[in-house]
């Protein structure tokens, strides 16, 4: 019935895909002809790839257009409404910010930034590389999910943060310094893998639903402005899978050791 | 030919899986704490099935192109050892890609905006397209000096460690002068390039780079082009802000 609205999204979806991947293109080509000056081994089979990587994330896209992103962001407008909110609180509208109240929100927020993490196109290539290079020592799912666990904290403690209005530095600092530690303590293999993932997971899934819940968060909590508040869980987002990949290399070494001194 | 289907089939499977818990999440959320009919179900469900296939495609098309286009690039300019070209490549890789993102038109233009409130500078289309101009180029550039340094530290074996724990103290320094206005700003700019495209390129060059290369440790030497280039767009940004709106008082 309405599949054409569907196919002009798809359309539009590969043309925006297609100028993401024309800058990469073009210095590829570039620096074959002229650093490399070799022909370019398997030409067809790169060609078909590259058309699969251009019809994958349009449609990929499309995708989260039409169903994740209104449902997710429809549903973080829900969670933090002064009504819902309200709902749970008996009394009327909340008149201050009681942190307690707000369970379902944190539940929301840790579940969210769980799952879009685990569905990451970016995060899904590093744990492949990752898996590949460790010859299979490192688990590529083993890692998505504990990328996943971080983020989720991330997202909730960022949730929180928003509610409780306590300022953002003092959490960052202190995430940071936690960080420090860590990179001294931790073994030295896993360090830049778990830098890297920091980066990798505020990307296509994870970063409009997450937007969504802290400008929610901080428009419809009493005394919290958007402008102001609604930065953070990006940031947290990017902070807490570094901690969490380092917390896991860390353990997993303790847990060995004894093993091997046997 | 039915091993390749089955093969096919499995990987489709495996989308799948890595999507369901997004489903899961959302529905039983729609259930049991909104209690509320959900909204377009022909929509959602046909969204989620071109969600799942596009993943599938994607991942493919990692596997047949991203990856092996990252890794053969890695070993022909391993083979030239000609550094000074790789390190040029890393910096092109970065610039070309940021420079041509559009989410960096939106910062952009969202810090331009904010600027003008502040008075910094003139309210005029001129002089605000001047300033996204700088802002974007400053940007392209902290990420083409990213690729750069990476290609540049994987290539003499420089441990990552160095320029965490430098670059995190100079953004720490630069957050105390830098204007308040940028700041969030500047944050902003550290996850925007991060492409789903650039992202699995340049990990298989610096892999590719660190296995080729004689003497280093693709876990230890080959990973962190990334974590750089989520580190300089923030510094560059700041610095950017001192000179353009003047040191915080």
């Amino acid at each position: 019935m309405n599949s054409l609205p569907w196919i002009d999204a798809i359309v539009l979806s590969l043309h925006e895909t297609l100028w993401d991947i024309l800058p990469i293109l073009s210095v590829i080509v570039f620096f074959q002809l002229t650093a490399i000056r070799k022909k370019i081994p398997h030409l067809k089979q790169l060609a078909f790839g590259f058309l699969l990587v251009i019809f994958g994330l349009g449609i990929f896209l499309v995708g989260l257009e039409q169903c994740i992103f209104p449902v997710g962001i429809e549903m973080a407008n829900q969670l933090t409404s002064a009504e819902f909110l309200a709902g749970e609180n008996l009394t009327g509208a909340p008149d201050r910010a009681d942190p307690g109240l707000y369970f379902w929100t944190y539940l929301f927020a840790f579940c969210i930034g769980f799952s879009t993490t685990l569905a990451e196109p970016t995060l899904i290539a590093v744990a492949l590389k990752a898996r590949e290079i460790s010859t299979g020592s490192i688990s590529a799912l083993g890692l998505r999910i504990t990328v996943a666990f971080g983020v989720a904290f991330g997202v909730t403690l960022g949730a929180y943060r928003i509610v409780a209005g306590t300022p953002l530095y003092l959490y960052i600092v202190a995430g940071y310094l936690v960080l420090l530690l860590q990179t001294f303590f931790a073994p030295k293999t896993i360090i830049s893998l778990a830098y890297d993932t920091g980066g990798v997971t505020t990307s296509t899934v994870t970063v409009p639903l997450v937007a969504a819940l802290g400008i929610g968060l901080a428009s419809n909590v009493p005394g919290r402005s958007p402008l102001m508040d609604g930065f953070g869980l990006i940031a947290f987002a990017s902070l807490f899978p570094i901690i969490a990949v380092l917390g896991y290399a860390m353990i997993s070494e303790q847990i060995a050791r004894p093993k091997r001194g046997n | 030919m039915t091993q390749a289907v089955k093969l096919l089939l499995a990987k489709l499977a495996g989308a799948f899986f890595d999507v369901l818990p997004i489903l899961l999440v959302v529905v039983c959320f729609q259930i049991f704490v909104i209690q509320k009919p959900f909204p377009n179900l022909q929509t959602a469900v046909a969204g989620f099935g071109l969600v799942v296939l596009g993943l599938f495609l994607f991942i493919q098309g990692l596997e047949t192109a991203l990856f092996p286009i990252g890794e053969r690039m890695a070993f022909q300019f391993a083979e030239k050892g000609n550094v000074f070209w790789v390190v040029f490549f890393g910096f092109a890789l970065g610039f070309a890609t940021t420079i041509a993102e559009p989410a960096l038109t939106v910062v952009a233009r969202k810090a331009a905006s904010l600027a003008a409130q502040a008075r910094i500078i003139e309210n005029s289309p001129g002089s605000i397209a001047q300033y996204v101009f700088n802002l974007k180029l400053t940007i392209a550039l902290s990420v083409g000096f990213a690729g750069a340094l990476g290609v540049l530290r994987i290539i003499k074996g420089w441990p990552l460690v160095w320029f965490i724990i430098c670059g995190y103290g100079l953004i720490v320094l630069a957050t105390v002068f830098a204007p308040q206005e940028i700041i969030g700003i500047a944050y902003d700019a550290g996850g925007i390039t991060t492409s789903t495209i650039t992202v699995p390129l340049i990990t298989a060059l610096g892999l590719g780079l660190a296995t080729f290369i004689r003497g280093r440790n693709p876990m230890v030497d080959g990973f962190g082009l990334i974590a750089l280039a989520s580190l300089t767009p923030i510094m560059f940004v700041m610095v950017f802000g001192i000179i353009f709106h003047g040191v915080s008082k």
